[in-house]
């Protein structure tokens, strides 16, 4: 069975994993910077692009010591392409062509977002036995991330269509910009649902941008109400309260508008994907409104890591594609083209 | 400066005339497709090397004026927040470089030296939350300040600006230039 290293630097973990056809995960290592940015409340690219250096080494080595595999053991180097910063991309993906050009490997590189789709179907490969889920094919995936929010349709390995994208900011980016209204700090997608643990959903009625006709979406008017709910109130806002209100509202709309898809377009799974996946509200949400059987991805791997990399190249490589040692990162890679009926409507 | 009285019409007068040529110009828009109206406006009197430095806090319209430019300048690909990736490039009648320092609170040797190509070069550079542009870079750009006022109206303050810019402003303060029905968006 193939078995393949990965290597994902696309912001801010240095990631590397060793998966076995696609799914049997047996080595998985991410060296994570968020200490590091906490610091500057944000990210500095030039500092990520260092530690991206310092990081890839060991977190190689450290992946294929937990697989207990050598150099000789692996059939094929995949590295992030792209989206993501240019100067992060840039190592994870030149030592995947470097490593895979010394053992003269088949190389692919990957588009990070379709990586979070593959997320969904990973499973430990000390389980191996036990047969997980497979991909059911056409298949709905809602990306939630902090650079992204997109609806995808797909077809099969390699056959993706975007149906929707934000118009404005990204999920994970009115999490973030949202909890630093509320000063609770970075990253705020785990700030926000823990602060909403404590609060009352129906508190305050904040904005759903339906955007109606389109499976698009738009989060920047939310986050501009949650300003202005909080701003007139000093220091007297009922953070829980606010945080919950906020949560239901991205939470809402969402699952609605990939529901609905699911539905129209006739799928035969629901999946989502994204560091936002690993919110409680809306993997409650979509489960509870999908008319198709839902996949959720574990916890660990919702957020960014080699894995889902490795998974996402593999289903690449039995669809036929192979890379070459030209393929240069692409930080504003989309997910997918568009649709063409749907952007005709637009 | 925000809370200077707003007396009637759209365009608040210019404060600071020096050698007869205003330094600040404000508008008010109402409603987001307006902002963006305000921002196709500009965009046909920006020229390669300019830079446009956008102040103001969240949700004050700064990406919804890009989008405005960016469809001025003909650009045909969906404008979002480059929050994430720092930096976006489109190709129109110019490129538009589109950059969102909101994540890079302290500047550093090698994202200055990524970011300052942008910077006077062959296109439009615009800077969302340029708080780490250092002065250097800063010199000669435009200052465009966005301010919330209501609901769904914004106050737009353009200092140091260019007179060709600054006489976008004034026309569209005045009702002059045309109110074009929505497209995309």
């Amino acid at each position: 069975m193939m078995r393949m290293l990965a290597i994902e630097s696309s912001c801010d973990e240095t990631a590397a994993a060793i998966v076995r056809a696609g799914r049997w995960v047996e080595g998985n290592v991410v060296a994570s910077q968020i200490a590091l940015h906490a610091t500057y409340g944000g990210v500095v690219p030039e500092i990520a692009s260092r530690a991206h250096v310092q990081a890839l080494v060991p977190v190689v080595r450290q992946a294929m010591e937990q697989a207990e595999v050598g150099w000789d053991d692996i059939d094929l180097v995949a590295g992030t392409k792209g989206p993501g910063l240019a100067g992060s991309l840039l190592i994870g993906l030149n030592a995947a062509k470097a490593i895979a050009y010394a053992r003269d490997l088949p190389f692919l590189g990957v588009n990070h977002l379709e990586g979070h789709i593959y997320a969904n179907w990973l499973a430990e490969a000390s389980e191996e036995g036990i047969a997980p889920p497979a991909p059911e094919f056409p298949l709905l995936c809602l990306i939630v991330s902090g650079g992204h929010s997109d609806l995808v349709l797909m077809r099969g390995h390699g056959d993706l269509v975007r149906l929707g994208r934000t118009r404005d900011d990204a999920a994970g980016e009115a999490f973030d910009k949202v909890a630093r209204i509320l000063g609770l700090g970075f990253p705020g997608g785990p700030a926000i649902q823990k602060a909403a643990e404590r609060g009352d959903p129906s508190r305050f009625p904040l904005p759903r941008a339906w955007l109606p006709g389109t499976y698009d979406f738009s989060f920047s008017g939310l986050k501009t109400a949650v300003l202005r709910l909080v701003e007139p109130l000093g220091k007297d806002v009922p953070v829980a309260d606010v945080a919950a209100s906020f949560q239901e509202s991205v939470a809402d709309v969402l699952s609605a508008k990939a529901t609905r898809a699911a539905a129209a377009f006739g799928v035969h799974q629901l999946a989502i994907a994204g560091g936002v996946a690993a919110n409680s509200a809306l993997r409650q949400m979509v489960v509870e409104r999908s008319p198709v059987s839902v996949r959720l991805p574990a916890l660990k791997y919702c957020t960014d890591n080699a894995a889902m990399i490795a998974s996402a190249a593999f289903g690449r490589y039995i669809a036929g594609a192979r890379s070459d040692f030209a393929t240069d990162v692409s930080p504003n890679l989309p997910v997918a083209p568009a649709d063409r009926a749907l952007e005709a409507r637009r | 400066m925000q809370d200077a009285p707003w007396v009637g019409g759209s365009l608040f007068g210019l404060e600071g005339a020096k050698d007869g040529m205003p330094e600040r110009v404000r508008v008010e828009t109402h409603g987001e497709e307006e902002t963006r109206q305000l921002g196709a406006h500009l965009s046909a009197a920006v020229r390669a090397g300019d830079v446009l430095l956008l102040l103001g806090h969240f949700g004050a319209g700064k990406t919804t004026l890009v989008q405005g430019i960016a469809r001025g300048l003909g650009v045909d690909q969906p404008v979002t927040s480059p929050s994430f990736v720092i930096a976006s490039e489109y190709q129109g009648r110019i490129p538009l470089y589109h950059i969102d320092l909101y994540r890079v609170e302290q500047m550093d040797e090698v994202t200055l030296e990524a970011i300052a190509e942008y910077f006077g070069g062959d296109g439009l550079c615009v800077v969302e939350w340029p708080g780490s542009v250092p002065d250097e870079l800063a010199h000669g750009a435009v200052r465009l300040e966005l301010a919330i006022m209501g609901e769904e109206d914004r106050g737009l303050t353009l200092e140091g600006a260019l007179p060709r810019l600054q006489a976008v402003f004034e026309r569209f303060g005045a009702g002059r230039l045309a109110q074009t029905g929505r497209h995309g968006g």
